[in-house]
């Protein structure tokens, strides 16, 4: 069942045309990772799902409905943790909830714990390190009653160890749960680590030049980093970014 | 509080070398009492006329509240009226800030001719002088909210109104604060230029009442009572900070 429905999209800023006829789709309890060079347009496309910013052309649909240009569709996980700093860590991961209505303060406390965020429900967030802060904004994203969430980079202000385990961590979580996700990055071995399906974005203007289901089944243990075959997409994918930029140069 | 003495020592030490300076001067040059009292005889002044000054404080005490309070209030309505509703902000803001060049001193018993000698006249002084800074700090405190906070709350589809009170407001806490704590030293000094005007009882008329008679002891225990009364009020604001503030002043404190 399709979740998310991107239908040739196009978007233009003062004549400089950022996405042309872009099409894809994401089905329900899939993780599609998109990946690109950077300048390649995917803060618009995270704008104009998120309903920020309207489309000259084409449709984006959830479900059946139609939601161009209409804010608070969808769930969302920015780059930075953008956590409120004078809100405690439970009362940080009931906003999205609290924004559409209904709030669950015994379900957050629960996954709070299972995030190993036990013991910090009452912390501010200055307290709390950079990873601890992403996975409370991941939290926050997955509680958010929306049936999709956009995760905008979410890792990469990480250093490598921290990021290492923010991964793993975000596995474990959707295994459990299996959200529907929608995932930009810039990390190629972040991409095919987690996903079900990379499409990968030329830029300017922006389309899917390439799209890239990953052999591996679930749930994933980290030894694949270490497989032929995860070696083999890394190199095909970084082959299909290297003629992009080529391309565009 | 073993903080406040340790930072403390150092002006107490020099405001009492300049006491000592001050005493000693006045005597040595045998200045006359009515030009410029030493400290010892404020004192004596203060100890002894309390009976006298105590209505005239308690009077400039109650005023100066009522209109930190009346200021506070129409400094945040006038705050959150022109941040919600732009095109009030962009006509009416540039006529916030020209009004505030009008000197008070002027103004003051224009307002006594419109509205006579009670309360009203002087309660407008203090509101006035009060109201200005903290619509300055809160507009300030709701404009500068950081980008991702604001993208975060739209994208998740935050209304109008809850941007407000989910972002903004909480964000403009500790410039309001700033704000209300320029705020309340002037409501003080507001409360005495009002009483200047016309008053049965204040700081300000025992003030007019001592110089016109030559008594400068006098004259001084009421600067030195409104510089207390100013002192204590920024404390109680500081306090408040500190205990509505809770995030802020333990992110400071570990720096």
């Amino acid at each position: 069942m399709i979740q998310l429905s991107v239908n040739s999209l196009s978007k233009s800023f003062d004549s400089i045309q950022v996405l042309s006829s872009l099409s894809f789709h994401v089905n329900k309890g899939e993780f599609v990772s998109v990946i690109g060079p950077s300048g390649s347009g995917k803060s618009t496309i995270f704008n104009l799902i998120g309903g920020m910013l309207l489309p000259d052309e084409g449709s984006i649909m959830l479900g059946e409905a139609e939601i161009s240009g209409k804010r608070g569709s969808i769930s969302y996980m920015p780059q930075t943790p953008s956590l409120m700093p004078w809100r405690t860590i439970l009362q940080n991961v009931l906003l999205g909830q609290e924004i559409m209505g209904k709030t669950e303060p015994e379900t957050a406390r629960k996954m709070l714990q299972k995030a190993g965020l036990g013991g910090y429900e009452n912390a501010f967030p200055h307290e709390l390190s950079g990873g601890m802060k992403q996975r409370t904004a991941f939290i926050r994203a997955l509680l958010s009653p929306q049936p999709i969430i956009l995760l905008d980079e979410p890792f990469s202000a990480l250093d490598e160890l921290t990021r290492h385990d923010m991964q793993k961590w975000l596995l474990d979580i959707w295994n459990e749960h299996k959200p529907t996700i929608l995932f930009v990055t810039h990390n190629i071995e972040e991409a095919i680590y987690l996903s079900d399906r990379i499409l990968i974005l030329g830029s300017k203007p922006a389309k899917v030049v390439q799209e890239y289901t990953v052999p591996f089944a679930r749930p994933r243990m980290e030894e694949i980093f270490l497989d032929e075959k995860f070696l083999e997409c890394k190199r095909s994918i970084h082959h299909a970014l290297k003629e992009l930029s080529f391309k565009s140069d | 509080m073993i903080n406040v003495f340790r930072k403390g020592w150092r002006p107490a030490a020099v405001l009492l070398l300049l006491f000592i300076l001050w005493e000693l001067s006045v005597n040595l040059a045998e200045v006359p009492a009515w030009l410029l009292p030493p400290p010892t005889d404020i004192i004596h002044e203060a100890v002894f006329g309390w009976d006298g000054f105590r209505p005239h404080l308690q009077s400039t005490v109650l005023l100066s509240l009522r209109g930190f309070a009346i200021g506070t209030f129409i400094g945040l309505l006038t705050a959150v009226i022109l941040h919600l509703l732009p095109f009030i902000r962009e006509s009416v803001y540039p006529l916030l800030i020209l009004s505030q060049n009008v000197p008070i001193i002027v103004l003051a018993p224009l307002l006594v001719v419109w509205f006579g000698f009670g309360i009203l006249p002087k309660l407008i002084v203090i509101t006035l002088v009060c109201f200005f800074p903290i619509t300055v700090a809160a507009l300030d405190g709701f404009r500068q909210t950081p980008a991702d906070l604001r993208h975060y709350m739209l994208m998740a589809g935050a209304r109008r109104g809850q941007l407000f009170w989910k972002l903004e407001l909480p964000h403009s806490l500790p410039s309001l604060f700033s704000g209300l704590k320029i705020s309340a030293t002037y409501s003080v000094m507001g409360a005495v230029i009002s009483e200047w005007l016309g008053a049965k009882a204040g700081i300000g008329v025992y003030m007019t009442l001592a110089s016109s008679s030559f008594r400068t002891d006098r004259v001084f225990v009421a600067i030195l009572a409104i510089m207390l009364l100013s002192l204590l009020l920024f404390g109680g604001i500081l306090l408040s900070e500190r205990l509505l503030i809770k995030w802020k002043s333990r992110e400071s404190g570990r720096k």
